[in-house]
Formats: structure tokens, C-alpha cells, sequence
């Protein structure tokens, strides 16, 4: 697994953002990151160059967005404590708090401020 | 039924849904229309009304003609769900959706269903690592967005879509490392039977030449008739790898963007148990509905590619003969303005049909990108279950995608068996010898959307 938050490469996509003047703070593994309003949480963390999003159940492999239309699951988050949330089908919210989702989903949702529980 | 009963409600808000709301509600029906997403326009128009206007001037004008179907809808009185998820719909006409965690219901006089289309997934070896996307999920990074990729980009597969998305790049700037694709001589053989009906919708055909033209200007390198596609890496893509002329190629990105046509969305009409019938031509399966796209003798209708791939235009005008046909059944039936009407919109549907059969001929997707012949590649991509499992569950006696779940999960991930269904049902019909049509497909159930018993319980 990658022991570095976004991960190691420099980001895929990119948006010259000048005209949006609009943009939402939120964490992702407990990093700040300033990204455009109104896009969802997948297109954010692409732009940041997120890879991977999260490790199959199965076999741990790294996975990041496929479809971006909510079809094929791949990139499921843990968002506000929540496991399994589609980040192609969220919009980023201002304070939202983002965590990979490493293997099976949490069975447990963790209490508010135990971050580090997985 | 009780008053808040809803005459129609329509499952999405593309340009299915979107046009047959309009239509529906010039006849005086009350109508509600859910999508998943924020706002209408579903994958082919979405954020036609909010996206960035670098992104509109790459898009083009068949995506600025979106927002006429928008701004009808929005006039139209219509309501609109935003944000719903829809996980089951029944024959006794109620739909049952999440919305802000809670799930809801209603009930309609009758329903149609836009769930629209999504890409074919592309089974090979690599489609699983970070760094490969459908080119359609590419297209909607620069809709949602504004968001292209940074650096050269390999575009590999077959279809109007990878055509057009490279032709989108390159008016934004972005650099197209190579177009790999792999229309053989044997498909422009085939799409040539197509090509006087083509001719006849030959505004269409003019669009694609043109994109050839665009990618040869800009100096692509494009590799036609390529084979073998495989995508190399360890945790992220690295290369995508294809035979071509006899001779193996491997082109160093980070960015590998795959596509080979769209499929139905059948999700719902297979939880319904519709009758669906294995289409040769188009290589999915196709809901079994009368001409205005009625199932059985229900009253729920399918629109657009979730009925079979029409395209855009196609499938609006498919939704309004659904309204009309609504209209009819709630309405006295013989009013002659409404037969007036019908004419006017199977005679616009019957033009934005005519190629379809050259397009479906000319970029059917290669049999060893959809029956993968590598044991190692991942079938299943929530469960991991590779092609080589699955024929070595039907060497045991397996006889259809139902068994392999218990044999092995597959199918059984989130995905609820989108990104496998098709592949499974093909390589266990090769393995079988036998046609797809024998050996079936999932039995999909509700709830059709992960749904938690809290979100249940609201």
C-alpha cells in the first residue's frame, strides 16, 4: 500500500479552473485539499492525482474510477464515516471528510473523531 | 390508487426521459422524473447547463443541442427528483428511491424507463489498474469538470465515441499519444451491406468522416486494425501493448482510455423479469417490448439505449412516441391530434435510425476483447473472478452466469454484475458452444442500488 496520502504520481486529468470562481475545502485522509465546487468527489481527487482510490476485498489490487457514471463501483469511498460511497456520484461539500476504502468495508462505522480506527 | 397518484413517473433524465416528460406533460399528464444525478441531461448532455465554457466549445454543438431538451423540460411543469436513486421498481407500479439517505416511494398510473446506456466493459489484460477509463468516463471528467488529462493520452478501442472524444481533445489541446483501433477490413466489409441506408442519414456519416479527417490533420499516430490489446503495470497503468501488423507495439502512458461501443442498461427491466432476447448485432441483450416500447401488458414502457443502442436523438424521439402512447392508455385513446403527432415523431425516428445498422457493422466489438482468450484477466472486477475460473467452472458442469456465483462470487460485488454480465454470458456460451440466448444471464434483483437497512428504515 501506498504510505503517501494522494499517492505517488502527479495528477491525470488537470482543469484550467480560472473561471470557476467557486470552490469547497475538504480532507482526504486527513490532508486538506481545495478543490472546485460542484464537481463530484471522484473528478476532485482525480484532479488531485488520487491513485489509488481503494484495494479490492479480494486481493488488496489498487483501483480508481472506471465508469465516473455509477455503474461499476470502483470508486467507492469511506465519506463522513460512511463505507462504500460512490465518489462519482457525490458531490464535494464543503468540510466533507474523504478516507480510501482499504479491503472490505468497515462493519463498524468508527465514532466521530476516531480517525485513525480502520 | 390515491391522489397522489402520479400519471407518469420517468427513470431517468436523459434525452429519453427528458423528452418524453415534455411530451407527456403537452398531453396533461402529471409527471415526475428521477435521476441519479444533480441535474438533468443524463451522460450525453450532462452539465449542459453548468459546464465550463472551455468545456462547451470542446463539446461542440450536438452537446450545446442539450439544452433545448432542458429548457423544454424545465417550462414544461414536469417534476424532477434530483439526486435519486432509484433501486426497485415494481409491476404493481410503484418505484422505490433513495434520496439524502432516505428511502421513499410513489406510485404512478404508469412508468418509463430512461436508464440510457453505459460503456461495454472491455475485459482484458491491465483493465483493472488505476490510469484505464472508459473514454466515456474521460468525456464526463471534461462535462462535470472541466478536466482533461495532463499529459499524452493513448486512446484504444473501436466506436463513434473514441472517434469523437479524440477529436474533443485535440480542440482542447490535448495531446493524443496514439488512436489504437480495431476495425479489421473484415468489419468495413460487413458495415458495407449498411452503407446505401447510412447514406440516406448522411449528415451523420459526414460527422464521422470529418473526425477522421481532424485526427489525421493534427498528425495522430493512429494504429488501425489493431489486436491484442493489453494494458502493462504494476499499480497504475504503464503501457498499453496491441499487436499490429503482425508486429507488437507498446506505447509508454499513464493514461490508457478504452472503449468499444455502449450497452443497454437493463438493470431494471431485468428485475422486472421482462423477457430479454440475446441481440447478435448488437451483442447485449434487448428488453422484449411492442413498437412503442410497452413491456408485456404493463403499463411500463422503455426509451432509448436502455431498450437498445439508438443514440441521442433516436432515443428522445422514442420517449415521446412512449408519452403518446401513455397518453392514449390514460386519455380518450382516439384523439386525432395525438395520431398526428405519433406520425410526425416515428417519421423523425425512422431518420436518426438509419445508421445505426452501418455503425453496429463497422465497430462490433472484437470477439477476444469480450470473450478475453488470457486465463489471468479479470472477469468479475469486485470479485475477481477471471476468465480462466469461469471455464473451468462450466468444465464442472457450470451452465450459466447464475452457478458461477455460487461457485465462485462472481457477479456478487457492488457492481451487481454490470461490468461482468456480458462477458460472463459470452464465455460461458463459447465454452459451451452453445448461443448466448441458452445461456442467459443474471437473475437481477431488487434492491437494483446498494441500499442500507438504516436508509430502509428512514
Amino acid at each position: 500500500m501506498p504510505t503517501e496520502t494522494k499517492g505517488s504520481a502527479s495528477p491525470l486529468f488537470s482543469s484550467d479552473d480560472a473561471e470557476r470562481s467557486c470552490s469547497v475545502t475538504l480532507q482526504f485522509e486527513g490532508e486538506t485539499l481545495t478543490v472546485p465546487a460542484g464537481v463530484t468527489v471522484a473528478a476532485a481527487l482525480l484532479l488531485q492525482g488520487v491513485a489509488p482510490f481503494r484495494t479490492t476485498p479480494v486481493t488488496s489490487a489498487p483501483r480508481a474510477p472506471y465508469c465516473m457514471m455509477g455503474v461499476c463501483f470502483e470508486c467507492l469511498v469511506e465519506v463522513d464515516g460512511k463505507p462504500s460511497r460512490q465518489a462519482c456520484l457525490t458531490t464535494v461539500r464543503d468540510g466533507m471528510l474523504i478516507k480510501r476504502q482499504l479491503g472490505a468495508s468497515a462493519l463498524v462505522i468508527p465514532e466521530e473523531g476516531d480517525e485513525n480506527e480502520r | 390508487m390515491n391522489a397522489s397518484t402520479i400519471d407518469l413517473v420517468i427513470v431517468g433524465a436523459g434525452p429519453a426521459g427528458l423528452a418524453a416528460a415534455t411530451e407527456a406533460r403537452t398531453w396533461g399528464l402529471s409527471v415526475a422524473v428521477l435521476d441519479e444525478q444533480p441535474a438533468t441531461g443524463g451522460q450525453i448532455y450532462r452539465g449542459v447547463d453548468t459546464s465550463t465554457a472551455k468545456a462547451r466549445s470542446v463539446l461542440g454543438e450536438d452537446y450545446a443541442a442539450g439544452a433545448l431538451l432542458t429548457k423544454a423540460f424545465v417550462q414544461s411543469g414536469a417534476r424532477h427528483i434530483a439526486g435519486a436513486s432509484v433501486w426497485n421498481v415494481s409491476r404493481d407500479l410503484t418505484v422505490n428511491y433513495l434520496l439524502d439517505g432516505v428511502s421513499r416511494v410513489l406510485q404512478a398510473r404508469s412508468i418509463i424507463l430512461a436508464s440510457g446506456a453505459m460503456e461495454r466493459p472491455f475485459p482484458v489484460p491491465g483493465w483493472t489498474l488505476p490510469g484505464v477509463m472508459g473514454a466515456g468516463a474521460a468525456q464526463i471528467l471534461i462535462k462535470n469538470a472541466g478536466a482533461f488529462p495532463s499529459d499524452p493520452v493513448v486512446l484504444a478501442g473501436c466506436g463513434p465515441l473514441l472517434y469523437l472524444l479524440a477529436v474533443q481533445y485535440l480542440q482542447a489541446g490535448v495531446k493524443l499519444k496514439a488512436v489504437v483501433h480495431t476495425t479489421q477490413r473484415a468489419d468495413y466489409l460487413r458495415a458495407m451491406r449498411y452503407l446505401p441506408a447510412a447514406l440516406l442519414g448522411w449528415q451523420d456519416l459526414r460527422k464521422g468522416m470529418r473526425m477522421l479527417q481532424q485526427l489525421r490533420r493534427h498528425n495522430v499516430p493512429v494504429y488501425a486494425g489493431a489486436e491484442a490489446i493489453s494494458v502493462k503495470g504494476k499499480d497504475r497503468a504503464e503501457a498499453l501493448c496491441f499487436t499490429h501488423k503482425g508486429r507488437e507495439h507498446c506505447i509508454e502512458t499513464s493514461l490508457v482510455l478504452l472503449h468499444q461501443g455502449v450497452v443497454p442498461n437493463t438493470q431494471i427491466s431485468l428485475s422486472l423479469r421482462a423477457k430479454h432476447n440475446w441481440s447478435d448485432t448488437q451483442l447485449c441483450w434487448l428488453p422484449e417490448t411492442d413498437d412503442y416500447g410497452q413491456i408485456e401488458d404493463t403499463r411500463i414502457y422503455i426509451a432509448g439505449d436502455s431498450r437498445g443502442i439508438v443514440g441521442a436523438k433516436a432515443s428522445a424521439e422514442q420517449g415521446r412516441l412512449a408519452a403518446i402512447a401513455i397518453a392514449s392508455k390514460l386519455q380518450s385513446p382516439g384523439e386525432s391530434g395525438r395520431k398526428a403527432r405519433e406520425n410526425l415523431v416515428r417519421a423523425e425516428l425512422r431518420k436518426h435510425l438509419r445508421i445505426r445498422p452501418f455503425l453496429e457493422a463497422m465497430y462490433r466489438p472484437m470477439a477476444a476483447h469480450r470473450m478475453p482468450a488470457d486465463d489471468a484477466v479479470v472477469v468479475c472486477r469486485c470479485e475477481e473472478v477471471t476468465a480462466g475460473q469461469i471455464r473451468k467452472y462450466v468444465e464442472v458442469g457450470c451452465h450459466g452466469p447464475n452457478q458461477t456465483k455460487a461457485f465462485g462470487r462472481c457477479g456478487m460485488g457492488p457492481c451487481q454484475g454490470r461490468l461482468c454480465g456480458l462477458t460472463v454470458t459470452e464465455l460461458i456460451a463459447q465454452a459451451r458452444d452453445v448461443s448466448p440466448q441458452v445461456v442467459g444471464y443474471y437473475r437481477i434483483r431488487p434492491p437494483i442500488k446498494p441500499v442500507t437497512l438504516g436508509e430502509l428504515a428512514g
